[in-house]
């Protein structure tokens, strides 16, 4: 130990007269260690939340002169009769329900296939998780080549003699579109952490399943799910947080449309904000969409996680 | 691995899946090598006239090389920032506690799921009358503060309240003695930190830096809403600016997101042991 043993006194055992300053002061340290990160997190995270739920109760737009001027509920009250508003929701609603299922049940396949050890298993895990790391910005220009015209998708379906089309472009297929590239997205970083689950249930559960004659299906179904089941719930939740927030695949592949096809709350709160400058109205828009991940994810984990326990 | 025989059907349905997942990637790197006549026909995956000219468009068309420094130096601050304070927090928060330090600890992470369409206003307006900068007096007014610069790109990356998270995760499952041993000695607390416990933390660091660089370099909505003008764009914003400012050439365009890619490829490919298991020891998806 290369400590700095400088002051005297501090070789004999602790006694009385020295346990109390030490521990102030150590109580002091770790107050000290905190506080840039504390404050930081204070001033730039949750200071805004209230700041921005404030200004939810307010009209304003930065042009003006004279900043926020008092709404009281008019924001809220507004957005109940806010067609657009709602058609958000319904986009990002649909969005989440379509991606989530598809990209969990196929990370967990994944994940039961990657569950062994064979050479290259380790690379096979990494390339599966590549497109987890590219911004979303990078793929959606891939993405937007193999849904055009001449694109990948449209080559594949001609080889089978099947008509292409302007996936993106067309109001019933954009957003079906959109929600394959983020199950494609989202697949990577949900396999890993469902990889991570499967590897946290004892081998023994299965040996002794398996001595019981149990065969594969049972053994997943009784050993594999309950043993998963906390990790799933995380996904589960993570999922729907981020799903729900879908901005920059939108703002690449569609710009929202068309006709609004592909507008999540996201994209339009964006709009509202930056484009219209209702500040006020985009604040509220933003407290309902954290209401509703809030609730979605509470009674995500109350129905997966609670259950057991 | 339990069975004797090997798992050949498992093998090809993984190898099937893998290559399924990888393959928009390989039609990526393709296409930047494409030459833009070629682009609109139907692309091999080998291109039959390869050449590098798309990437001087993409460099000349999309000012790529300004956009990418700019990346990486707000990258760069981003990282070392979350490296020091949020590391320091996350110990403090396993091995130093105080009285309070559990509440101000979940008070402080509970902002990781908050979205960010809810903080992205009061920011925007906070970093516009950032106090002493950009023509703002000492109470924010008069300028535009940090809006449209490098230092308003960074403001809210700083500490990512997930690394905090990270920190204490790490920390409680180091050895507590070990900071007995050395106040014994008379090291002061800080000394205890940098001396013992950091040069255990390597792995550590190196998610915090992985988690924040990734992060940081990938995000698009926040650079797109404090800056305006293309000398302080990121790279991400100036690929989707170049797409939208005329007709589609997938040819510079697949440049532009292969140059906007490699960097935290290259970072995942050099540290890949720390980043997957960091990855699934914190449980933490991004």
């Amino acid at each position: 130990m290369t400590a700095t043993a400088t002051r005297p006194g501090v070789t004999y055992p602790e006694g009385r007269t020295t346990v109390r300053p030490r521990r102030v002061r150590r109580r002091w340290a770790g107050v000290l260690f905190v506080l840039p990160a504390g404050l930081y997190l204070i001033a730039f995270q949750l200071v805004p939340v209230l700041y921005g739920l404030g200004l939810s109760f307010t009209r304003y737009s930065p042009l003006s002169r004279s900043g926020p001027r008092p709404a009281g509920l008019g924001n809220y009250a507004r957005l109940l009769g806010d067609a657009e508003f709602g058609h958000a929701l319904v986009v990002t609603g649909r969005y989440v329900l379509q991606v989530l299922p598809v990209t969990v049940a196929l990370a967990l396949g994944l994940a039961v296939l990657a569950n062994r050890g064979f050479r290259g298993v380790g690379l096979v895990r990494s390339a599966l998780y590549v497109p987890h790391i590219v911004s979303l910005t990078a793929v959606s220009m891939v993405w937007l080549w193999l849904y055009s015209q001449h694109g990948l998708v449209n080559q594949a379906l001609g080889l089978v003699h099947l008509q292409g089309q302007n996936w993106l472009l067309d109001e019933g297929s954009a957003l079906n579109a959109v929600s394959a590239m983020r199950i494609w997205k989202a697949l990577g970083s949900n396999m890993v952490l469902l990889l991570a689950g499967l590897q946290s249930i004892p081998a023994v559960l299965y040996e002794a399943a398996r001595v019981d004659g149990a065969g594969p299906w049972r053994c997943f179904r009784h050993i594999t799910i309950p043993g998963l089941r906390p990790m799933l719930t995380y996904v589960v939740a993570m999922d729907v947080i981020f799903l729900a927030q879908g901005f920059a695949e939108v703002f690449v592949l569609t710009r929202g449309g068309p006709l609004a096809s592909t507008t999540t709350v996201n994209y339009l709160i964006w709009t509202r904000a930056f484009q219209y400058n209702d500040f006020g109205s985009a604040s509220a828009m933003a407290f309902v969409l954290f209401a509703l991940i809030a609730g979605f994810s509470f009674l995500t984990i109350r129905g997966m996680a609670g259950r057991r326990s | 691995m339990r069975s004797a025989r090997r798992p050949w059907g498992q093998i090809v349905a993984l190898a099937v899946a893998t290559v399924l997942v990888v393959s928009p990637f390989l039609w990526m790197i393709s296409l930047a090598f494409t030459p833009e006549r070629d682009a609109f026909g139907s692309v091999g995956l080998l291109p039959a006239h390869p050449t590098t000219a798309n990437f001087g468009t993409a460099f000349a068309d999309a000012d790529l090389g300004r956009a990418l420094l700019n990346s990486g130096i707000v990258t760069l601050i981003a990282v070392l920032a979350n490296c020091g304070a949020a590391v320091a927090a996350g110990y403090a928060f396993a091995l130093l506690p105080f009285p309070g330090s559990r509440a101000l600890f979940y008070l402080l992470i509970s902002t990781a799921a908050v979205p960010v369409s809810v903080t992205l206003i009061p920011l925007f307006l906070m970093a516009k009358s950032f106090p002493l900068v950009g023509g703002n007096d000492l109470f924010g007014i008069g300028g535009s503060g940090l809006l449209d610069s490098l230092g308003g790109i960074v403001l809210p990356y700083l500490v990512l309240p997930m690394n905090v998270f990270l920190g204490r995760q790490f920390f409680s499952g180091s050895d507590p003695t070990l900071a007995e041993a050395a106040r014994i000695d008379g090291a002061g607390e800080w000394t205890i930190f940098r001396r013992v416990y950091l040069p255990l933390a390597r792995p550590l660091v190196a998610v915090t830096a992985i988690f924040s660089f990734t992060a940081v370099w990938d995000d698009f909505l926040w650079p797109l809403v404090v800056t305006s003008s293309p000398e302080v764009q990121t790279v991400q914003l100036a690929i989707a600016r170049f797409l939208a400012s005329g007709n589609v050439q997938y040819g510079p365009l697949m440049a532009s997101a292969v140059l906007a890619t490699l960097p935290v490829l290259a970072v995942f490919i050099a540290s890949q042991r720390s980043f997957i298991s960091g990855l699934t020891d914190g449980s933490v998806t991004g």
